[in-house]
């Protein structure tokens, strides 16, 4: 039992119902926002310090021992998400305190991005499909709420789109839930990876199991992709960029957790069909990262390739590719949310989304360029920094266990990633300066210390490998061995 | 049981396939209670006493089904609440629920 | 056209106390027996929302002049205090104790768990959430949530 394993999804709802008393008093909101998010932060590296000491923590809630009650578990790859996307979220707060217009602030904002961590960490800490469903509602309607603020023409559009492929997939997760009830006769995971290894997932669970990785894939944007595009270019920067670092991740974290501690028994069928879905991702999101010619598409796209990389590592399902997802995985949040925040900010001085209509902006916004410039490089893998490691270990997993062809599309799709991200740097940054100082739409005034925070956290992920990466690889072979997830819940078998 | 949730999730599909915006949401909230049916009918439907300690039934019914119904009811509850206000905030600005009218413009 | 709701407002007043002392039943049943905070809310919520009906909004925003989104709020607060408190007694969170009590007036021993605070936190947020929905959209102007 350990109580502080609540605090990281207490603390953002206190916060949230806190909120919601004053929505008018702007200042205090934002004050306790960051408060908020640095109280869960220091939080969860205290409990990672005890995870590293002590083992797997966990708290069952009221009391009631693990296979009846709800429990949540923090292990060290839940944590390092909840660092992960507690630092994404203190990024996009401060970018919106100069971004978001008043009416928007004033409207419950902070609250609701204080319910969506709420959700984002409630998702990562708990230890109960179910509870993983109410998480992913609490998240998904704070973000519907966010998405469709302000209620544009373009936000109303794309939220509706967003809702309803959002509802139709969480009845889907009902029904999975319910087929999962009726096989097994429990729904905590540890315990369910004792059934499914007693019964030795005979095909009706690999049959249950497809259907979860259909919801998750539509929820993380592996290869059901279709709606992310259009929903994450149509919010505010701020927003917009706090979704792409955190909600598809939480899909993509919820795969990891169920095809490696509990449908982990047919990786011949499961991982083979994750491997396609991986493989078809990257090239289709590799295809669109090409094609488009607005920014925020671009970007939208690359998220997808992202997600098709990570996946990898559960494709293959060896312990080296693990540890590079789940480092790319940590990288990816970092540097996806800077590089929308710097398209936003690029897309506020110019005040158009088309790469055609802007040009030469490095003359008046030398550091905002470069910063774009090291972003990206971060992104496609560049040796010293954040995104090289994890490239480098997925790899590495795909050719030990010959997965070539899954390598060679990753490989690839760096190109594509290196060829859309430069697309916008040279347009946006080099040739002729079209913009005289006076004609600029916005300023980036206060917008550049967030995306500075977020550049530092990734040469820190890129440069401090040696630090971070024993924890990585402690999660990793976590990940690889249930049998320490299970004792950990239900006790010494 | 298998009849009625088959049933509710075709109507669902159908009325989510046409245009109508409020037709859409109608389908995803009947999609929701036969999903929720589901889950009961999985549960198991067996005889017993209702799981409360007032009911003094020798066989209790499993509890567990019912709890995660009501808490997928609460959760359908706020989307479709939600959702309804997001159509209603559409029908304003687009003066149309249909949802071809709603699509727009393909490249802004 | 002036509709004539002469009936509907008379019962309404009378319904609505009805209704008001079933939810408060509702609720305190909640512990061993069916009702409990989110029906009693409900509960609550219907009677509040037969009021807009039967009168209009203006009235009943006169009368009773709350904000729904502060209820919510504090109910929601309410709630999670009472699972913090775990952290001062070193229990695991959200667990629950009984008090005992004696009753002098209607001579009978009553038991009551800390849930209740929980469930009063509940039935706020619930009635807080409600007519905020249902007073936005029928309030023409249509602010979300």
């Amino acid at each position: 039992m350990n109580n502080i394993v609540i605090l990281p999804i207490v603390i953002p709802f206190l916060t949230g119902a806190l909120l919601v008393l004053f929505p008018k008093y702007v200042m205090i909101q934002r004050l306790l926002s960051v408060l908020s998010f640095l109280a869960v932060m220091g939080t969860a590296v205290h409990l990672l310090q005890q995870v590293g000491g002590e083992g797997i923590q966990i708290l069952n809630l009221g009391g009631w021992e693990a296979p009846f009650g709800i429990v949540l578990v923090a292990d060290t790859f839940s944590l390092l998400l909840v660092i992960t996307s507690c630092i994404v979220a203190l990024g996009c707060l401060i970018y919106s305190f100069q971004s978001i217009e008043w009416e928007r602030e004033r409207f419950y904002y902070y609250a609701f991005i204080q319910f969506l961590i709420t959700g984002v960490n409630g998702s990562f800490l708990t230890g109960d499909i179910f509870n993983l469903f109410v998480f992913f509602e609490v998240m998904l309607l704070a973000s519907y709420v966010l998405l469709s603020l302000g209620g544009l023409k373009k936000q109303l559009r794309a939220g509706i789109m967003y809702v309803l492929i959002n509802i139709v997939s969480s009845m889907l997760f009902i029904v999975a839930v319910a087929y999962l009830y009726a096989v097994t006769g429990t729904l905590n995971m540890a315990h369910l990876s004792v059934r499914v290894a007693e019964a030795g997932q005979p095909d009706l669970l690999t049959a249950i199991a497809l259907l979860f990785l259909v919801i998750f894939a539509v929820k993380s944007a592996l290869l059901f992709f279709y709606w992310l595009p259009e929903s994450y270019s149509a919010p505010p920067t701020a927003i917009s960029a706090l979704f792409a670092g955190l909600l598809t991740k939480v899909g993509v974290y919820a795969i990891f957790r169920m095809f490696t501690l509990i449908f982990y028994h047919e990786p011949g069928i499961t991982h083979s069909v994750i491997a396609w879905m991986a493989g078809l991702t990257m090239i289709l999101g590799s295809i669109g990262a090409v094609a488009y010619g607005n920014i925020q598409k671009v970007l939208a796209y690359n998220i997808v390739i992202a997600i098709g990389f990570i996946v990898i590592g559960i494709a293959v399902f060896q312990e080296a590719a693990l540890t590079g997802a789940i480092y790319y995985l940590i990288h990816d949040m970092v540097v996806k949310t800077l590089l929308f925040l710097l398209g936003g900010a690029m897309v506020g001085l110019v005040g158009t989304y088309q790469l055609k209509e802007m040009s030469g902006m490095i003359r008046n916004h030398p550091y905002l360029g470069w910063m774009f410039f090291i972003a990206s490089f971060a992104l496609v893998g560049v040796p010293p920094l954040s995104g090289f490691f994890g490239k480098l270990l997925v790899l590495q997993g795909t050719l030990e266990t010959q997965f070539y062809v899954l390598g060679v599309i990753g490989l690839l799709s760096s190109l594509a990633v290196l060829y859309s991200t430069m697309k916008i740097f040279m347009n946006g940054f080099w040739g002729e300066n079209q913009l005289s100082k006076e004609d600029e739409k916005t300023s980036t005034h206060g917008l550049l210390l967030p995306c500075t925070l977020l550049i530092c956290v990734s040469l820190f992920l890129g440069i401090g490998v040696e630090w971070v990466n024993p924890y990585v690889a402690a999660a990793a072979s976590d990940l690889m061995n249930p049998a320490v997830y299970i004792e950990a819940v239900l006790g010494p078998a | 049981m298998a009849f009625v949730i088959g049933i509710f999730f075709s109507i669902g599909t159908y009325l989510i396939l046409t245009k109508s915006l409020l037709r859409i949401i109608l389908g995803t909230s009947i999609i929701g209670h036969g999903a929720l049916l589901l889950l009961l009918t999985m549960g198991g439907l067996k005889q017993g006493g209702a799981p409360l300690l007032g009911a003094e039934a020798a066989p209790y019914a499993d509890p567990l089904p019912q709890a995660l119904i009501l808490t997928a009811i609460v959760i359908n509850f706020g989307t479709t609440a939600f959702f309804l206000v997001l159509a209603y905030r559409a029908y304003q600005e687009f003066k149309s629920d249909d949802m071809k009218k709603l699509r727009g413009p393909e490249h802004e | 056209m002036k509709i004539n709701d002469v009936i509907l407002q008379t019962v309404t007043k009378i319904v609505t106390f009805i209704i008001l002392t079933f939810a408060i039943y509702l609720f305190f049943a909640g512990h061993h027996n069916p009702g409990g905070g989110f029906i009693g809310g409900l509960v609550i919520s219907s009677a509040l929302i037969l009021m807009l009906l039967a009168f209009d909004i203006e009235t009943v925003t006169q009368t009773l002049p709350i904000n729904y989104k502060v209820i919510t709020g504090l109910g929601v607060l309410v709630s999670l205090f009472t699972g913090m408190a775990s952290f001062v007694f070193h229990v695991p969170f959200l667990s629950q104790a009984h008090l005992h009590f004696y009753m002098p007036i209607v001579n009978e021993e009553i038991n009551i768990a800390t849930t209740i605070i929980f469930e009063i936190g509940v039935a706020m947020a619930v009635v807080g959430t409600t007519m905020t929905v249902i007073v936005s959209i029928s309030r023409n102007k249509g602010d979300e949530e």
